[in-house]
């Protein structure tokens, strides 16, 4: 991490951390923008570090919200453990969709995915305890570890933004660890990871585990904010939101997915009372980064800094020849 | 023994018939994707949204296009609206591809696939700003109103959903001697194995994409017009069943036109069957194959190992 970038987070940090002392920006939104945050960088671990495109990360997202909504709500468990129980329910159908996934490749995997996130809304939409079209409601903030009361907004902001640190570090490690770099290696060229020994299936399993149950630790954090899990979050139309914010911001960048997210959240927000403008917006932002900027906002402004510190050193290198 | 699930055989058959209107939609969208897929190596998440499409402008033909031109009397019927719907699709598909998927053909095909659902977006979410998601009724055309009753079954058989069978499976069935049993099929397919070889040869193949992508979107549109009139006509009739078809794209394989259609029908009777014996698993059970399918035969029933 070079100093600019320390600079950066730390600038970060302080603004995320003194945002209950200020009226400037609703709190609540934030917490969303944390969420989405997450979930957006837990979808990059997939598709910037690996190469794979999932279309149904909604199904892990959505999934892992009615399971801690239902937690917390009908069992009383406290916010930990209702997440944790989230996070565990996303793992285990992160493990098997990812197991049935990774038989295809390319355009089928997002195929694959896609249905089988409709498998879960379908699932969502029917059994007794997600309550059909009205979702769970009114799902307790509860107490964390019994004693620390979440129900005030800054107590459950903090919370939100220490889970937030913790899973975005959590593939920042990823990353950066060797396993990183078999992965990237993946991305560059399967064919060469394999000549070289590497089991890529297993390690594509494993990166869509792991990104499934990050998912799903953001879907049970954001059914906690909003005290609220709906049939919204396990629809398509979350899926391709997470591709959009991920696109938006910069595949394979760690800050780009958090930019999308709060670009695309942003702009819902302004676009709300306008009906079914934010899809058509949304729809025609995603036409232009395609077919304009793939890079995305972040991408693009590393490869600008980059093409100027390029230029600067052959400057230099010259008046030092002279 | 059907009696004893408590299953008349009339329900059972008028299932299988609501089976096989779905499985003829099934089958005309899959093979759309298909040939698109073959030539472009994109997959059109836009499929849905132009069959919505097509179902939209047969409605607007019917309704509103008279009030349009100050000519309420004025509307274009069926019989039309079933040639100039697709035609109309299509013309807007190649404008589509000209202008915009052209760019992407040289990139992984992953964006080809983004680009159009960001289309469908904005096409589902522009019919939904003007329209509303409630649905608009089409009426059935007067020839194909009423039906045949079979007394010894006790059945009665809508004559629309009969004509919806056979137009389907007769396009379905024109589609595949078209593509494999003429010139121009000849073509199709050496573009889908070596398009630089066949461009090599003198044939233009950037025109035959467009031309191709543009019979695709038709498919789907002419698909539209036909549902127009059995389903509700609303913004997102199309987004909900492009991802089933999906699902019979990953099943049969993208490798045959015909494995498209069969698995299309074969698929649709499926849900229909699940319909009568247990409903609630009917929306996920072509899910459930794919998944059965995947672990036993990855590659899909009529698919190419590659």
């Amino acid at each position: 991490m070079s100093a600019n970038t320390r600079i950066l987070y730390t600038v970060l940090l302080a603004f995320l951390a003194v945002v209950p002392f200020q009226d400037f920006v609703y709190i609540v939104f934030v917490m969303k923008l944390l969420c989405f945050a997450l979930f957006a960088s837990a979808f990059n671990l997939l598709l910037g570090y690996t190469g794979l495109l999932s279309f149904g990360h909604a199904a892990f997202f959505g999934g892992a919200a009615y399971v801690t909504a239902h937690a917390s709500k009908a069992w009383g468990l406290s916010p930990e453990l209702a997440i944790l129980l989230g996070m565990f329910y996303a793992c285990v159908t992160g493990y098997l969709f990812g197991s049935l996934a990774i038989r295809r490749q390319g355009i089928y995997f997002a195929m694959i995915t896609l249905a089988l996130s409709q498998l879960i809304f379908f699932l969502a939409l029917q059994m007794k305890f997600t309550g059909g079209e009205d979702g769970i409601q009114g799902v307790p903030r509860g107490y964390l570890f019994r004693f620390i009361d979440l129900s005030s907004d800054t107590a459950m902001y903090y919370f939100v933004l220490v889970l937030f640190l913790v899973g975005f570090l959590l593939i920042q490690r990823t990353i950066h660890s060797p396993f990183g770099q078999v992965l990237k290696s993946i991305r560059e060229n399967e064919p060469r990871a394999i000549s070289l020994g590497y089991d890529v299936k297993q390690f594509k399993l494993l990166a869509f585990v792991i990104s499934a149950t990050l998912a799903g630790m953001a879907g049970s954090m954001k059914s906690l904010v909003f005290q609220l899990a709906t049939l919204t979050d396990v629809h398509w139309h979350m899926s391709g939101e997470v591709v959009l914010m991920t696109i938006l911001g910069g595949i394979g960048t760690l800050l780009g997915p958090i930019v999308g997210a709060g670009l695309v959240i942003g702009l819902q927000n302004y676009l709300a009372g306008i009906g079914s403008f934010s899809t058509i917006v949304l729809g025609a932002i995603f036409v232009v980064c395609v077919l304009a900027f793939r890079r995305g906002i972040v991408g693009e402004w590393l490869a600008y800094f980059e093409r100027y510190q390029e230029s600067k050193d052959r400057r230099g290198g010259y008046e030092q020849n002279k | 023994m059907l009696e004893a699930f408590g299953i008349t055989p009339q329900a059972l058959i008028a299932q299988l018939l609501v089976g096989l209107i779905n499985g003829s939609f099934y089958a005309i969208l899959s093979l759309g994707l298909a040939i698109i897929f073959g030539l472009l190596n994109v997959i059109n998440f836009t499929h849905g949204a132009q069959y919505m499409l097509g179902a939209f402008f047969a409605w607007i033909g019917l309704t509103q296009v008279g009030n349009w031109l100050g000519m309420p009397d004025f509307s274009i019927n069926y019989w039309v609206a079933l040639v100039a719907a697709p035609l109309l699709v299509g013309a807007i598909g190649i404008v589509m591809e000209r202008l915009m998927l052209k760019r992407l053909y040289h990139l992984d095909h992953l964006y080809g696939l983004l680009l159009t659902f960001g289309l469908a977006l904005v096409i589902e979410g522009m019919f939904r700003h003007w329209y509303g998601i409630s649905g608009e009724s089409y009426s059935v055309p007067e020839a194909l109103q009423g039906g045949f009753r079979l007394e010894s079954f006790g059945l009665f058989l809508p004559k629309y959903r009969m004509w919806v069978i056979v137009a389907s499976l007769a396009v379905c069935i024109a589609t595949w001697y078209m593509i494999e049993r003429t010139k121009l099929g000849n073509y199709l397919r050496a573009g889908t194995e070596n398009p630089k070889l066949l461009q090599a040869l003198g044939i233009n193949v950037p025109l035959m994409i467009t031309l191709t992508y543009g019979f695709g979107v038709a498919l789907a549109a002419f698909a539209g017009v036909l549902a127009a009139p059995v389903f509700q006509v609303n913004p997102v009739m199309g987004s909900n069943l492009i991802i089933v078809v999906f699902a019979v794209v990953v099943i049969g394989g993208m490798g045959s036109i015909a494995g498209s259609i069969v698995t299309g029908l074969a698929l649709g009777l499926l849900e229909g069957l699940t319909k009568v014996f247990y409903p609630e698993a009917s929306s996920m059970v072509i899910f459930v194959v794919m998944a059965i399918v995947l672990l036993v035969r990855p590659a899909g029933l009529f698919g190419k190992e590659k």
